[in-house]
């Protein structure tokens, strides 16, 4: 099957028929760029007020954005074919640097996280992010779908080692994002409803071999999650400030900048983690649904450009890189509004750093490069 | 049949793309229908605490009133003063934060003890001194390591601050820190930013007015506790300024004239009642208990023989002894015993009929033939026994009772005591023994049971030298507010004594004036050439001599010689001050408590030149 494809694309490597503007010469999709430029500017409206009307926090997270943006415009450029050439290389790169930072890595907040590389501090748990539902796309799109007993059991070994990895850094909220990723794929690729079961009930089983396995700290995290109330100074002070600061915010909030919670210190980690309580308390429901409809839009998009994928690869690797992004918003959101217990997941585009900045729009580099590197196709 | 797989594939995957679409819908909707409950829902509910989290509602303690003399000397005031406090609720291990605190800023043994002390005493959530009275250096030192400490902070405010500190505690008291006891006979919400509360003299009598009214000011504050900025402000309304008829001239005065005795000397305006005097000595220094005194202090003080924090003006029982018999001459001469010209011959002794037992006059020999001037200015013991003898037990406690003799003046200041005025019916209760006749002729010397306190005797003086109008004595002359300007005089209160002939107070003056101008009178050592004074010696036994056993001051030990006591008032024409001195243990009255008494109203009656202490 991938040999008539790619034939057929070797003969048309762009579609002549596309408007000839510089968005197309440098594959862009507009909608896209539109909605991650209105969350970007949407989160340093945000961030302005978050950082305590901090300028210099301000600009230095336009610059990781334009950064960020830039990464994306260049992969972007990058055709799918080669992004599928790439794929088992930079599994094989994310994976050894894993091991790396389990031996080498630095520490910092409890956590190896981070391999210094002499020039640059490097996350390679940000890399895996993209490598994982790389390598997961290739390995599936070889061959039919959906995938024999024994190719999906090769695959579930290729998502959860570097889960494990990551898992024991130890960073749970990466970890969670890299076996979504990789989840997402085999789901897409059609497994069945049964292994879909079977695997749920699995993962019920695992959830005590999981505790065993977790830090203090992430245990304390579940345990606070659960009852919150029991240590309003202790542990749960996060997230009885986050839901007072969204409940106190009402409809319409207390405005931009006026949010007392978040100005008056109540809040921690506002700009980075618990962002989305700053906007909560500030702009109201009315600021979430806008928020929601943006990253709504992003994700429409993105499932949009993956049905509208030519192989099974790009496909695969669209929509897991989609849906991945509605894990983090997921994740951020139910864990700021006391849903989810608090795993270290930030607001994506919206909270203030700059690595899973640049991973994620290095994604949806990606997606513009499948959405934009089109073949003619008899169909 | 590649192509057909290709479209099956894409197909298949849409169906997954549709069902992922549908559960990423499904999961936003979750997160909208959280979002519904918090901020709709649960709106109001977070709003409040959300409001509680910023908002503090805070007390601002008003001003507290100053205290003047009848001059407008001020004695008590307010000092800025900084001190380091903790607040032991915001502190979560108290041991290792002192031990960090003490490498900042010295903290010594004595800071260590009065902070546990005061801890235990104090309100929940009170914050607790560590350090008090810190410098400028100080305060800087700590700020720099201010952020270190939660629950540690600088407290600048207004500390009570005697200046005449020794001369005004017995009248002023003090302010102390409000303690658990002081929380039950308050309005606690006034006093919620108010460390301190008078805890006697007229700080606590007046403690409403001098203290005001509590106002509020709603700030909001951060996470921190910080306060970023006031919302709402309701000012407090300061305490009313006192000013009392207390001279501290006068009090300078007297407490320099009593020297190293011990004792007390209270001086009355005659005309309102006022207190221009009021002696207890020793005394100590009240600013050693506004900022809570260290046990070391306070036991030194308590265990002093001569009883520093005993206030005798007030609580000191003595019996009158000679003192009393200017009324006693009253009592003949109203109850129709005597007239003023009546005699009686003193042989030295008094024998009640039927009886052997002689009551000894204090002049051996004997006064001879005594009238009542004469029996006054001599102090003839003799005659006033057979007076005693013949008004009987009742009369006496009937008519002395008048002067206030036996019950609390009622003056402004909390603690009197009663004295002391017997009778059957107090003898059968407190004694359950029948009164003996004998017990008559003793009281009628003022000794026995009889007992008075200092403020008593000034007292009856001051209704002698009014022909009978009893003022009650008081020691504050009115109130004056610093804000609204308005003055509230104390006006003073008093009862008349009713008498048959209002000549009978002329004969009595007549005997006490000459006590002192008279050749053979006890007191005429403080004779005065300015103006004339009138009054009367005492003696009050502290230890009982055995029939027919001599009493030899030298060789008795001075805390068993006898009390010196003195009444008068002056000038005789026009009374203005009328004194009561107490000496303890000072021997005779005329020698030692007389010349007090003469200090005091020289002082008074001429402010203006140096006091002639020599008697004369």
């Amino acid at each position: 099957m991938s040999y008539s494809t790619r034939q057929l694309g070797d003969l048309t490597p762009t579609n002549p028929n596309r408007r000839q503007g510089l968005l197309a010469v440098f594959h862009i999709d507009l909608p896209l760029l539109v909605g991650l430029l209105l969350l970007c500017g949407f989160g340093l409206i945000v961030l302005y007020s978050a950082s305590g009307e901090n300028l210099g926090q301000m600009e230095r997270q336009a610059l990781r954005i334009v950064l960020a943006l830039a990464v994306m415009v260049a992969i972007a450029q990058v055709s799918p074919a080669t992004l599928r050439r790439w794929s088992p290389w930079l599994y094989a790169a994310g994976m050894a640097m894993l091991v790396a930072v389990l031996v080498f890595g630095e520490v910092g907040k409890g956590a190896q996280r981070w391999l210094d590389l002499g020039i640059v501090r490097f996350q390679p748990s940000e890399l895996v992010k993209l490598a994982v539902p790389l390598m997961i796309a290739w390995y599936l799109a070889e061959k039919r779908l959906p995938p024999s007993w024994q190719r999906l059991a090769i695959a579930a070994v290729l998502i959860v080692a570097p889960v494990l990895l990551i898992a024991k850094q130890p960073d749970l909220g990466t970890a969670v994002l890299v076996a979504s990723a990789g989840v997402f794929v085999l789901f897409l690729a059609g497994i069945s409803w049964q292994l879909i079961g079977g695997l749920t009930v699995a993962a019920g089983a695992a959830a005590p071999v999981i505790w065993y396995l977790m830090r203090d700290y992430q245990r304390q995290r579940v345990l606070t999650f659960l009852d919150p109330e029991k240590d309003p100074l202790g542990a749960g002070y996060h997230i009885i400030q986050s839901k007072i600061a969204i409940g106190s915010g009402g409809v319409y909030g207390k405005g931009w900048l006026n949010g007392t919670q978040s100005q008056l210190d109540f809040l921690p980690e506002r700009h980075t983690d618990f962002i989305f309580a700053v906007l909560s308390e500030e702009f109201g429901l009315v600021g979430v649904l806008i928020l929601l409809s943006l990253f709504l839009f992003v994700i429409g998009r993105g499932l949009y450009i993956a049905t509208r994928a030519q192989d099974t690869f790009t496909r695969l690797l669209a929509g897991s890189l989609t849906l991945v992004f509605f894990v983090y918003l997921f994740v951020n959101t139910g864990m700021v509004s006391g849903l989810l217990p608090v795993v270290g997941v930030p607001l994506p585009l919206v909270s203030y750093g700059g690595t899973s900045l640049v991973t994620l729009m290095a994604g949806f580099g990606m997606l513009m490069s499948i959405h934009t590197h089109r073949r003619l196709l008899p169909t | 049949m590649l192509l057909k797989d290709t479209i099956r594939e894409s197909q298949a995957f849409l169906n997954r793309a549709i069902i992922a679409g549908l559960l990423v819908l499904a999961a936003v909707t979750v997160l909208i229908w959280r979002m519904v409950q918090l901020q709709i829902v649960d709106h109001e509910h977070f709003t409040t605490l959300s409001r509680e989290n910023r908002v503090k509602v805070l007390p601002l303690p008003p001003t507290r009133g100053l205290i003047y003399d009848r001059k407008g000397v001020l004695l008590a005031q307010n000092r800025p003063a900084y001190s380091l406090e903790i607040t032991p609720e915001q502190v979560e291990h108290l041991d290792t934060t002192l031990a960090e605190l003490a490498k900042v800023i010295e903290i010594s043994d004595e800071d260590l003890e009065r902070f546990w002390q005061l801890k235990k005493r104090r309100r929940r959530f009170d914050s607790v001194p560590i350090r008090v009275n810190l410098s400028q250096d100080e305060t800087a030192q700590f700020a720099v390591h201010r952020h270190r400490f939660a629950g540690v902070d600088i407290k600048a405010q207004l500390l009570r601050h005697y200046p005449h500190d020794v001369k005004t505690t017995h009248v002023l008291g003090y302010v102390g820190r409000i303690s658990q006891r002081d929380l039950e006979q308050i309005d606690v919400s006034n006093y919620a930013g108010t460390s301190h509360i008078g805890k006697n003299g007229v700080e606590k009598t007046y403690e409403s007015a001098l203290h005001g009214a509590v106002g509020l000011e709603q700030v909001e504050v951060n996470a921190a506790g910080r306060r970023v900025r006031t919302l709402e402000q309701a000012p407090p309304e300061s305490g009313v300024d006192i000013h009392l008829h207390l001279d501290i001239a006068l009090q300078e005065v007297a407490m320099k004239a009593f020297g190293d005795n011990n004792g007390a000397a209270v001086a009355i305006n005659p005309k309102n009642g006022g207190i221009l005097a009021f002696v207890s000595q020793p005394g100590y220094d009240p600013n050693l208990f506004v900022e809570g005194i260290s046990t070391k202090n306070y036991d030194a003080l308590q265990d002093d023989e001569s009883r520093p924090l005993y206030n005798r003006a007030l609580r000191g029982q003595y019996p009158p002894g000679s003192t009393v018999k200017p009324f006693m001459g009253l009592a003949g001469l109203e109850r129709g015993a005597i007239q003023f010209d009546s005699t009686a011959y003193c042989p030295g002794f008094f024998q009640l009929p039927g009886n052997t037992h002689r009551y000894r006059d204090w002049k051996k020999t004997g006064h001879g033939t005594m009238d009542l001037d004469a029996a006054i200015v001599q102090s003839c013991d003799v005659f006033f026994y057979k007076l005693a003898y013949e008004l009987g037990v009742d009369q006496l406690n009937d008519f002395l009772s008048q002067f206030g003799f036996g019950s609390r003046t009622g003056i402004d200041l909390t603690g009197e005591s009663t004295g002391l005025l017997p009778s059957r019916e107090w003898k059968r209760r407190a004694k359950r023994q029948p009164w003996y006749p004998g017990e008559t002729l003793i009281m009628g010397i003022g000794q026995g049971y009889f007992l008075t306190t200092p403020l008593q005797l000034a007292a009856a003086t001051a209704a002698i030298a009014n022909n009978g109008t009893f003022y009650t004595p008081h020691v504050v002359d009115y109130l004056s507010s610093r804000e609204s300007g308005e003055v509230t005089p104390i006006p003073p209160s008093a009862h008349v004594i009713p008498v048959v002939r209002e000549q009978n107070w002329e004969d009595v003056h007549h005997g006490m004036l000459h006590v002192i101008e008279s050749p053979r009178g006890t007191a005429k050592r403080i004779r005065s050439e300015r103006y004339k004074i009138a009054g009367k010696t005492g003696t009050a036994q502290v230890f009982t001599v055995a029939q027919d056993a001599e009493y030899d001051e030298e060789t008795l030990e001075k805390k068993l010689r006898d009390h010196a006591l003195f009444i008068a008032y002056a000038p005789a024409d026009d009374p203005q001050i009328a004194v009561a001195v107490v000496v303890e243990n000072g021997g005779h009255g005329g020698s030692v408590a007389a010349p007090i008494a003469r200090a005091i109203m020289d002082a008074y009656l001429y402010p203006d030149e140096p006091p002639a202490l020599d008697g004369t």
